[in-house]
Order: C-alpha cells, then structure tokens, then sequence
C-alpha cells in the first residue's frame, strides 16, 4: 500500500514536471524575452527597491503591451535579490539569471560594491549588458568592461563635488564625515573630502562604519570629539547611517546633518525618534521634461514614480529594449553594441509612455535619442552625466530645494 | 573659573560616551555571562546555545509587545515591553526545559564527556538560529516605545549651561536598575533558599551531593530556569537600549564568554566583575579622548589626532584578546573558577 502511494506521488511529480518543461520550451517558441532585475530586495536598501523594480516592470510592460518590439515579442522580467551587501550572494544570483534562466540583458545592479562583483564575475565574462540604476561608486568608471556595463546613475565622484557645494553655499566650511565601509561609501567618501578641501572647506575627521551594528553610540563618540558641528553622513537609510543619526541626536552631538543619496529615503525620517527638521542631501534626479512624464505615467499605471532610482530603473530597463529593436534581435551582442547609440544623439527624442513610437521609429529603420525620465545622456564610458537634486527636510518630509 | 568649568565639562564627556553607555552594556552583558556560569557550574559544559535562546525570548517578547501595542495597552514612560516580559521568560524556560529533555538528557544519563555537550549545544543553538530567523525574520527590529530620555542631553546643556550634554536614556537607567535587581535576588536565592544551597553544593562537589540526598534532576531544572530567566532579561534589556537583531545576539555568545572566564567560570561573581571589565574595556579602548584633551590641556598642548586607541571597528577583537590573555596567563579567572 505503502509502496503505490509513493509510485503514485512519483507519476504526478514527474508528469508535473514534464508539463512545466513543456510549457517552458512552448514560451520559448512565442518569443518571449526573458531580462533579469537584480536588486537588493533583502539587505541595507530593502525599503528602495521594491519601488525601482516595480519602474523597470513599468518599461517591460509597456514593451510588451505595445506588441512593437522585434514583431510582437514580449519581455517576462525575473528578479534576483543582490543583497547589496554581500557579493557572493549576488554573484550567484546573477549567474542563475544568466546561465539557467537565460536572460538577454540585466536591469541592475544596484549597490556598488556588488555591482562590481556580479559585472567582472559573471556579467562581462557571459557578455550580458548590465544596466545598473543606481550603483555610483566612482570605480565603476573605470572597471573592465569590454563594452558590457552601463549606468544610468551618475558617479558619486559627482556627486561628492554637488554635496561639497551644497555644504559650502550654505557657509558650513567644517565638516566631520563618516561613511560606509563599502565601495560607495569611501568612493563617495574621498571624491566628497577632496571637492569639499579644494573648495576651501576643512573636514575635520573621516571614519568609516560597519553595516549592522546594534549600536552605534562608540563611532558617534570618537566622531563628536572632532568638535566639528556639522556631520555628513554616507550611507544607507536602513542600516548603519541611521544608527548613526540616531546616536548623534541621543547625544546631542552635532547641529546639521548632510547625507548622501543612500540615505534619501522617507524611511529615514519615519524611524528616527527626534527633530531631522533642516537635514540636507543630494539625490540624482533633475526637472527634467520626462521626469514629469514618468511620474504621470506610473500614476496611471497605479504605481508611486516618486522616490529614490526609481526613474533611473525605468531608463535603465527602456534602453536595453530599444538596443535590442535597433539590432533587429534579442541577442546578448546586440544590447550591448546598440545601446550607446539609442541612448545619445542622433535622433528623435523619446521620453516616458512613448517607447512604443520609439520601437516603431527603429523598427522603420530610424534613429532615437532616448531622453527617459531622467535626461538620459551617456558618456563615452557608458553612465549618466549627471544632474542633481539639493534636498532638505521639512515638515518630516525630504522637499526639492534646487536642482545642481 | 574657566578651569573649573573645563573639569565640570571634561567629567561629563566622559560620563556621557564612557560611565554610563558601559555600565549599561557591562549590566546586559554581566546577566548574560551569569546565565552562562551558572550552566557551567551546574551542567559542567559550555553552552553555545546561550546567544539564542536570549534572541528566542526576546522575539517572544517582542510579538507580545506588538500584540499589547495593538490592543492599545502601554506602560506609560516604561517600555511595553517590560509588560511582555514574562511572557516571554515563560515561553524561554519552556524551550530551555524542553530542549534539556529531549537533548541534554540523553547525555547526562550516559554521563558523556564535556565535549558532546558542547557539540549538542551547538546544534541546538543553530536550531534555535534557525526557528528564530523562521519566525521574525533575520532584520532589526526596535520595539522600544515609552518616554526615550531620563535626561536628554539638550536639556542637560539647558539646565547646567555646561557645553557638554549627559544625556540618559530611559532604557539604560531601566537596564542598570533590573540588573542590579536580578542579580541580588540571584545571590539571596544562591545563598539563602534551601535549594539555592543545594545547587551550590551540587557545584562544588557533584557526587558528595548526591550523597546527601539532593534531587539531581531538580537541580538541573532549577538551574536551566535561572538561565533562561536571566537570559531573556539581558536579551529584552540589550533589545531596548540596542535594538534586536539575531544575528548580533548571536555574536553576544563572545563578550559573554570571556566575561565568564574572565571572571572564573562556575563562579556567578566572577561573571558579573568580568561583565563589566569586558564592557568598560571595550568602550574606554576604542573612544577618542581629543575632546576631553581639549578640556583638560593647555591650548598649545593638543594634539590633531583623536587620540583614538582602536577604531569602533576593532571593538569586537577586544572580548577575543580578552579570552586569550585570560587563557595564557591565568585560565581560572579573577575568582578562581574552573579550567574550561
């Protein structure tokens, strides 16, 4: 008895398994382009990224819907969690991707220091395009990447000048910095310290802090007895640079906060007991015409545009799809050769809800220049140039100040 | 004036970030390592478990405190949690006794050797590791709720109109207060109570108890229940004033253990001294005394450093140089303990 039961169990499972395959192969043959988004949906910047994937879908579904990409293919994205911190982890993420689920491009990563990891391990090695939304560490510009590694984030080395004359417009001219002890953190770091110096400004004491203290009341203490009454902070909004925070408002350590794009996040303001009332940061973004289109466009599909990479993602999606209707194909090569020039000048400039017409106008045989959401414009090493937003809390809200 | 003013401020940048942060971990991590000794005094074995049976009943706490915060119930200034408490030592001597006679037992009846104990406790404490990331999940978590300050640092400076704030949170005047509590009706129940005798004396010599009629079992049972009491307090304490996260409960089982054998393993007042030197240690080691050189020197005297002696990042290495000192130079700790 006991025996047919478990024959039983067998027969279905292995017919279960024969219809999956089966139905796998049948997907295969309706074109069905798979893209992989690899984001930290666990780790220090889990409260960011259900946002930017939800982007990226965005420009899939769009993709699909509009039934213009190479006659009718449609795109089924596959998420993969980075972890943001811990490499091997993502490593083996983007490997699944890329050898078993075979997707033709990657929307990701996004912290930097695993962004490196899964580019020089499994991306650039495979040839798969990697388009990263958010990953800013001023290495990536010059990793080797054979062509394969995009961003449509800027680098922090940018973002350190932008944060250094935010700081010194305001007349704050010392500065304690403490930042996280990872790729971005001291790449934002130096490229801040040494924009801020050359500016006049003078940084009293720089350290670096470990994710995933409990407590972060030590690293403030040797921090405060720098005497500086000012205290960037260069990390993650639900890790290590909010302990930071934290423990500097318990203290009564320092009087003004400025953070970096890592810490932008409503979440900081949300678990932090005390006044942040006057914090300033930089956060890539502009006012652009297409950032208002994004932001419609993701309204009307029932989503929130407005927040951290989100745009960014949805760019980041957007280019590898027209990359792939200017080439005729969805091959791994044909992303990465069609990529810069679907982003940049020459051609008809598509923004936000009009990748369909910018399908059409490739599929015609013509040429785009993809503006997106975020003024996409690539430089020759393949990442966005730049625009940033200055932002300062008010009424426990981060509010737009300017645009640099 | 000035000069006075400058000792006044220099002793309350040093009460602020060294007396009162250290004496609050010192309190979390003397309960902790009591909890460990007293396994060892009674049980005669390491147990590696310890870490996570406090994350167990410090997530046990924490759903309870959820539940009370939704039904609207609060402790006024105090934290929730303390309402939470009980529940969730309830539910920790439930598991430790559990987890005793399914596992330790077996041991005790085969009378094993120290080492499979440990190597069962190990696998208990990755058990545990395990069911509580199952449970709550591996992120942090604040359940501290209530009024955060005693004296804020702001008003100190407002009131005394010194330069330099002291400020007191509620949670580390509550951990100092329950420590101070648990461990002296630890040592009146250890000294006083007829059972807290006999457990002494199973200690000290196991077969010459057994003589004189003490119940092994009981004593066992009497011992895991201290534990897990002391262990959940020193987890829902660390939780309060820290914030909860298995994983750093976990790294917990290393301070606690070289408090332990700092101080003399078996020996409860070893544990507490070594308690507070491991915590005091760690906080004057890796603290930037340039502000108090500010204070306290002639101007042209101070230095550009922080006079940092080890980087925060360091403060980890300081519990393992600790136990290693402790082992080469003197393995039966300040109070004379056992030799791991």
């Amino acid at each position: 008895m006991q025996n047919r039961n478990l024959l039983l169990i067998l027969a279905v499972l292995i017919i279960a398994g024969a219809v999956y395959f089966m139905t796998a192969e049948q997907q295969k043959k309706d074109q069905d382009i798979k893209m992989g988004v690899i984001l930290g949906f666990t780790g220090p910047i889990e409260s960011l990224t259900p946002g930017m994937a939800d982007s990226a879908e965005l420009a899939f579904a769009e993709v699909s819907e509009s039934g213009a990409l190479l006659g009718g293919a449609k795109i089924t994205p596959l998420r993969a969690d980075s972890t943001c911190v811990d490499a091997a982890a993502a490593t083996a993420a983007a490997e699944r991707l890329i050898t078993s689920d075979n997707v033709a491009g990657i929307m990701g990563a996004d912290c930097s220091g695993v962004t490196t990891a899964v580019a020089n391990n499994v991306a650039v090695p495979n040839g798969v395009v990697m388009v990263s939304p958010s990953a800013t560490s001023p290495a990536l510009t010059t990793i080797d990447d054979k062509g394969y590694f995009f961003r449509t984030a800027p680098s922090d080395a940018r973002q350190g000048e932008v944060l250094a004359a935010v700081l010194k417009d305001r007349g704050i001219s010392e500065v304690a910095v403490t930042y996280t002890n990872n790729d971005y953190g001291k790449g934002f770091a130096d490229a801040f310290v040494a924009a801020f110096e050359a500016a006049g400004g003078s940084v009293s004491v720089t350290t670096s802090h470990e994710e995933g203290k409990g407590d972060y009341a030590a690293e403030v203490g040797a921090l405060a007895a720098s005497g500086s009454d000012t205290l960037v902070v260069l990390g993650y909004s639900d890790g290590g640079g909010r302990g930071i925070i934290q423990a500097s408002l318990d203290a009564d350590s320092f009087q003004q906060f400025a953070v970096g794009d890592g810490m932008i996040s409503q979440a900081l303001i949300d678990g932090i007991s005390g006044d942040l009332t006057g914090l300033i940061g930089t956060l890539p973004g502009s006012d652009a015409a297409g950032a208002k289109m994004f932001l419609d466009l993701a309204a009307s599909k029932g989503k929130d545009g407005d927040g951290p990479y989100r745009a960014e993602s949805y760019d980041a999606a957007a280019l590898m799809m027209l990359a792939m209707q200017a080439g005729g194909n969805a091959e791994r090569e044909t992303v990465a050769k069609n990529l810069m020039a679907v982003a940049n000048a020459p051609g008809t400039e598509i923004f936000p809800g009009e990748l369909a017409k910018g399908l059409k106008i490739l599929a015609d045989g013509g040429q785009v220049n993809y503006q997106g959401a975020t003024n996409v414009e690539l430089t020759d090493v393949g990442e966005a140039a730049g625009s940033y937003k200055e932002l300062e809390v008010k009424n426990n809200k981060f509010e737009t100040v300017s645009i640099r | 004036m000035g000069g006075f003013e400058n000792s006044l401020n220099a002793l309350v940048l040093l009460a602020n970030f060294v007396l009162v942060p250290a004496l609050a971990y010192g309190s979390q991590l003397a309960l902790g390592a009591v909890g460990v000794t007293l396994i060892f005094g009674i049980l005669r074995f390491a147990n590696f478990a310890h870490g996570d049976t406090m994350a167990f009943g410090t997530m046990v706490t924490i759903f309870c405190t959820w539940a009370l915060q939704s039904a609207g119930i609060s402790a006024g200034p105090l934290p929730t949690a303390l309402l939470a408490l009980p529940v969730g030592i309830l539910a920790t001597i439930a598991l430790v006794l559990l987890t005793d006679r399914f596992v330790f037992r077996f041991y005790r009846k085969r009378r094993s050797p120290p080492v499979i104990y440990i190597v069962a406790s190990v696998g208990v404490m990755f058990m545990l590791n395990g069911l509580v990331r199952l449970l709550i999940g591996p992120d942090d978590r604040k359940f501290t709720d209530g009024e955060r300050f005693v004296i804020s640092a702001r008003e100190f400076k407002q009131s005394t109109g010194l330069a330099e704030g002291l400020s007191i949170q509620t949670t580390q005047a509550l951990t100092i207060g329950v420590a101070i509590l648990a461990v002296a009706l630890l040592f009146w129940f250890l000294q006083k109570t007829r059972t807290g005798k006999s457990m002494r004396a199973f200690s000290d010599n196991e077969d010459l108890a057994l003589l004189c009629g003490i119940d092994p079992d009981r004593v066992v049972r009497v011992a895991w229940i201290l534990a897990a009491v002391l262990a959940v307090l020193a987890g829902v304490l660390y939780g309060l004033d820290k914030s909860f996260k298995p994983f750093i409960y976990f790294n917990l089982l290393l301070p606690f253990f070289a408090a332990a054998i700092l101080g003399g393993i078996g020996q409860p007042v070893g544990a507490i001294v070594g308690g507070y030197i491991v915590a005091f240690t760690e906080v004057t080691a890796t603290y930037a005394y340039k502000q108090l050189a500010v204070y306290l020197l002639p101007s042209g005297w101070v230095p550009d450093g922080l006079l940092q002696f080890l980087s925060t990042d360091y403060k980890f290495a300081i519990s393992f140089i600790i136990l290693v000192l402790v082992l080469l130079i003197r393995p039966t700790g300040i109070f004379r303990g056992r030799v791991l």
